[in-house]
């Protein structure tokens, strides 16, 4: 057709294309598409800014409830507060802990599991534990959790090490779904020349396997520590002791006791959601790509 | 030295039967099967015995046959739970890829400031469910009545929490808000795929802006479209956490989930009831997610 100077999709079709006629109103067109983005981001920035905003206001100013009048002053009275009614210290320890153990034990068991699965695939027994490890993307939580409350009360794991072993459990079937579809990929030969010279298994999976899956690890590790610094529901059902509980467990006591301290409310929230923040705001190039990669796999 | 490789080494393609597996594998293996069956199987086995007994979770029970399943039916509570939780999933899904896919697309399309605006809208992904429930918990209860007073909007001057009829409609903002990120970033994943000349063919045919998106693009992500909806589905139906921090269930239980009544059953002291339950929606979501394949097969395998 002869309509050829009218441009496709913003954007998707590259520079390649010569449309020489237009140099001018190409950016015409991306500004618009901008602005519009612009204002939708609105609704991810205000309610953080909100809770920026109250946090930093004193209790007194806090107390009318209203979102978008500025602190004056600015307060860090909140901070004080909440970081004495959180026991902030020992609550960020806790979620250290459970989110440390999670994002090592997810690496490196379902590495383990993926590289011995991918190498005996020939063998039943490795591959019907794949389908059997498969099995619990299609089991949901809250199916298997009061067994598992009471299991982990019997055995004692109803702490923070238990909540990490299930953080562990659940993502094992997408884990070493992952890995085993980037091992496939490895050619074998890279490490027959390293047997040849008469490495183990052991030494093997160590010094080549596991920095070749550095990538994928990577990915992996993000997602462990974003669900398992972020999660609510199994920490609150399987800690027993209040005292060992994590840090958004925690921020229910605004609800009920301290419901009109809105200051502090709100700077509690701040100081649960910096971490991730700041762990996002270094690592968002993998976040993004890893997510990426992670579903064309 | 290695007791696998060097018969094989030549020959990768044919690889010998009768080779015999370096017992390290097993070690490599064993960790992920014995953490498996003792914190998933084992408690899914146990329950699922549990839900033939009239068990508190403490004490002595007694079989009771299939008394819980057939008691689970006529439970309007528990009935109400799973009609509310199926279409909530179903609603959130809906406004969650439509919303994530357009969102998509204007971030891969040629405009400034890209790398900020894809920041601000994956940050949401980052944020505890929970907590960002108490930050709008906060604005639908103080903000949003304040501005439709102010506004002279009647359904908006007071609470929509606390109102039977529209209380859902917070629960699926805030999901979406928070779950938006994540289906944005797949569907971004499968637009940043489709290679220039299509749309380069397309626009030689006259294709207009609309009829690229119907005819090419849609088309070429429809297994990024599968994958999000199953996902999205499986994490929806198990919905908790947003719910306890915007509603807990309420007002009364118009909002309680499926996930809620399991829960709260445990406090209850109906134990085997509860597994019952849990069995039921087991088969639910299996059942869910094998229509989903079954309805989207041979889509799922194209650009996925």
């Amino acid at each position: 057709m002869s309509t050829s100077t009218t441009l496709p999709r913003p954007g998707v079709a590259s520079d390649a294309s010569p449309a020489p006629r237009t140099p001018r109103r190409r950016p015409r067109r991306g500004t618009v598409l901008t602005v519009i983005l612009l204002v939708c981001s609105l609704s991810v920035i205000v309610p953080l800014l909100v809770t920026v905003s109250m946090a930093f206001k004193t209790g007194a100013q806090a107390v009318d409830g209203k979102a978008f009048s500025l602190p004056s002053p600015w307060s860090l009275e909140g901070f004080v507060e909440a970081w004495d009614l959180t026991d902030f210290p020992r609550a960020f320890a806790v979620s250290v802990f459970v989110t440390a153990v999670s994002v090592a034990g997810e690496i490196i068991i379902s590495a383990l599991a993926a590289y011995a699965i991918v190498r005996n695939w020939d063998r039943r027994l490795f591959r019907w534990s794949f389908f059997y490890l498969l099995a619990a993307m299609f089991i949901p939580f809250p199916v298997v959790a009061l067994p598992q409350v009471r299991l982990t009360g019997i055995v004692g794991l109803d702490n923070p090490l238990g909540v990490a072993i299930l953080h562990i459990v659940f993502a094992l079937a997408f884990n070493t779904m992952l890995f085993t579809a980037f091992l496939r990929s490895i050619p074998i030969e890279l490490e027959e020349s390293m047997r040849m010279d008469g490495a183990s298994t052991t030494k093997v999976f160590w010094r080549l396997i596991l920095p070749l899956l550095g990538p994928m690890a990577a990915t992996v590790g993000i997602f462990a520590f974003l669900g398992s610094w972020n999660d609510f529901m199994m920490p609150s059902l399987i800690t027993s002791n209040p005292e060992l509980q994590t840090i958004p467990v925690l921020q229910q006591m605004f609800q009920t006791q301290f419901s009109n301290s809105y200051n502090v409310a709100f700077a509690s929230y701040l100081m649960a959601m910096a971490p991730a923040v700041v762990v996002f705001a270094i690592t968002q190039r993998w976040v993004i790509s890893g997510l990426t990669q992670g579903a064309v796999k | 030295m290695s007791t696998t490789t060097p018969g094989s080494a030549t020959g990768t393609a044919p690889r010998s039967r009768r080779r015999r597996t370096d017992p390290v594998y097993y070690l490599f293996l064993f960790p992920a099967l014995i953490l498996f069956t003792l914190a998933i199987t084992l408690p899914a086995l146990l329950g699922f015995g549990y839900s033939f007994t009239n068990s508190m979770g403490f004490g002595d029970w007694d079989l009771v046959g299939v008394r819980n399943y057939i008691a689970l039916f006529r439970d309007e509570g528990v009935v109400s739970a799973y009609l509310f939780t199926l279409g909530f999933a179903l609603v959130t899904v809906v406004v969650v890829n439509a919303i994530g896919f357009a969102l998509a697309l204007g971030l891969t399309s040629r405009i400034r400031l890209q790398s900020l605006l894809r920041t601000i809208f994956v940050l949401p992904m980052v944020i505890s469910g929970i907590i960002i429930a108490f930050v709008f918990q906060f604005l639908f209860s103080n903000s949003l009545p304040a501005i439709g007073q102010a506004l002279g909007i009647d359904v908006l001057s007071s609470s929509i929490l606390a109102n039977e009829d529209l209380a859902w409609i917070a629960i699926v903002v805030v999901t979406a808000w928070s779950t938006i990120p994540s289906t944005m970033l797949i569907y971004i994943a499968g637009l940043v795929t489709i290679p220039a000349e299509v749309y380069e063919a397309g626009a030689i045919d006259g294709a207009t802006g609309l009829q690229q998106l119907w005819r090419l693009t849609l088309p070429l992500v429809s297994g990024y479209v599968v994958i999000n909806t199953i996902l999205g589905f499986k994490n929806y139906l198990n919905a908790y956490d947003i719910i306890v921090g915007l509603t807990d269930g309420g007002p009364g239980t118009a909002t309680r989930s499926v996930a809620m009544s399991i829960f709260k059953g445990f406090s209850g002291g109906d134990y085997g009831y509860q597994m019952a339950n849990a069995a039921v929606f087991f088969v639910i979501s299996i059942i869910i997610a094998v229509v989903q394949l079954r309805i989207t097969r041979g889509k799922a395998s194209f650009g996925a």
